[in-house]
């Protein structure tokens, strides 16, 4: 069973290896990037700004008169 | 749980040695082969190159391991909340309960919005699948799968199609028809087959194929029409508990999460792991993508939900309290990112402030555990499904 403990050992390296290859940016440039696109899409998203009763499909209306 | 522990041991010709031997069924090159061990063996060792052993290649794995841990933090200059102090302090959230939606006798499972923004397809541990109208609270479909414990659930992008599966390991696509005598269960269409149960499924961009994790630690791609294997992936060491598609029209990733406590971002195409977390304390239930497709969020059982960055590798936000002991069942991200709705075992839902770190709101009303959370697909509302039954619609 040594054979497979030796092939499973390989994979994980060449995994490692991959993984340690990889492109790595700053967490303070990404941060930033998450910051500004919440902040563009602030206004569009109506859990966070609230929609109004009118609006919202979910929320009762709250006035119903007959014509 | 993974597929190892259910080989049973056949006896025949190997077939590369021709001799009668105990047989292992392997794969290589994506081939599947029965090979008797003595081969298996062989061959491993003529895929090591000159000098390696089983101790040189532990120890070049564990200095991998720690050159990866130092390339990770020589990038981490400054925390994100310290990066959001500017930005203005969220007020408190005018969200409550605006539906219940009662149907199911026993726990509810899983939920998938429609891409209509108002159907919604619930699955639960009485083995029925409902497709409600969330406006009207009308039930317009029920199907009642052969199995309990339905565990899994998806809405097809076009909306003609709803996709489920659990303990019988299976996933079965229905077609929805307007006609409403129609039966749905005469039209099911078994597409995945795993050796475990199924925890996660979800179509992809088109109706054509659909992404599956299960009990057994592997991912799979299938092509609904002919159920096909088209990609397999390989790499978690236990359940894998939840999987999500990245959000871009082009995209080809998702991220799946599992009872190994790793996140792993898989290619679609090439069935490679591109990148793998491991800092959670126990095991990942659910993930999620943020908005722009470069982050994703995940909860798990230690009680806590983190951000993941993918450009800067690493784990860039903690989202826990003191307060809070119970495991987190499931993430969703509104709209802009900018908040983070998280389902608990203590029966709440509890809003963070993604950017700051911070908790915004804390919503009651379910009676049991949530089991599933998500925003509907233009963000006006999002849908709990608890053990409690029932599910709760939030605006």
């Amino acid at each position: 069973m040594s054979g497979s403990n030796t092939m499973a050992m390989k994979k994980v390296v060449q995994q490692l290896r991959f993984e340690a290859s990889i492109n790595r940016v700053k967490v303070s440039q990404a941060a930033a990037d998450l910051q500004q696109f919440c902040l563009q899409h602030a206004q569009q998203d109506p859990l966070l700004t609230g929609m109004t009763s009118s609006t919202n499909p979910f929320r009762t209306q709250k006035l119903c008169s007959f014509l | 749980m993974c597929d190892q522990t259910f080989v049973a041991i056949t006896f025949g010709p190997c077939d590369r040695c021709e001799k009668n031997f105990p047989l292992m069924s392997i794969y290589i090159q994506g081939e599947a082969a029965t090979y008797c061990s003595f081969c298996v063996d062989t061959m491993a060792c003529e895929g090591l190159t000159k000098g390696e052993t089983l101790v040189t290649l532990k120890n070049e794995s564990d200095s991998l391991k720690k050159k990866l841990e130092e390339e990770r933090n020589k990038l981490h200059d400054i925390e994100l909340h310290k990066v959001a102090e500017k930005v203005e302090v969220l007020g408190a959230l005018p969200i409550k309960t605006r539906r219940v939606l009662k149907g199911h006798s026993n726990k509810v499972l899983c939920m998938d919005w429609c891409k209509d923004k108002r159907r919604l397809v619930s699955s639960s541990q009485d083995g029925k699948v409902i497709v409600w109208d969330a406006f009207t609270l009308n039930k317009e479909h029920g199907v009642t799968m052969p199995c309990t414990w339905v565990m899994a659930c998806a809405y097809a992008p076009s909306g003609c199609a709803i996709a489920c599966g659990g303990l019988d390991n299976k996933c079965c696509v229905f077609p929805l028809s307007l006609d409403k005598n129609e039966n749905l269960a005469a039209k099911k269409k078994n597409v995945a087959m795993h050796t475990n149960y199924l925890s996660a499924c979800s179509f992809t961009n088109s109706d054509m194929q659909i992404l599956t994790s299960s009990g057994d630690g592997t991912c799979a791609l299938w092509d609904v029409e002919s159920s096909q294997l088209l990609q397999s992936f390989h790499g978690h060491t236990a359940d894998v508990l939840s999987l999500h598609l990245a959000p871009s029209e082009t995209g080809n990733t998702f991220v799946s999460g599992g009872c190994d406590k790793k996140c792993n971002v898989w290619d679609m195409r090439s069935g490679q792991n591109v990148q793998s977390f491991e800092t959670h304390d126990s095991d990942v239930n659910c993930v999620r993508y943020y908005p722009s497709g470069d982050a994703f969020a995940s909860a798990s059982d230690d009680a806590t939900c983190r951000l993941y960055d993918l450009r800067a590798d690493r784990e860039v936000a903690i989202y826990q309290k003191d307060s809070i002991i119970f495991g987190a069942t499931s993430v969703d991200f509104s709209q802009s990112g900018r908040l983070l709705f998280a389902g608990y075992n203590d029966y709440t839902v509890n809003a963070w402030d993604v950017l700051k770190g911070t908790r915004v709101s804390i919503l009651f009303g379910h009676e049991n555990r949530i089991s599933s959370l998500k925003v509907s697909p233009d963000g006006t509302a999002f849908c709990s499904a608890s053990w409690d039954n029932t599910l709760r619609i939030w605006a």
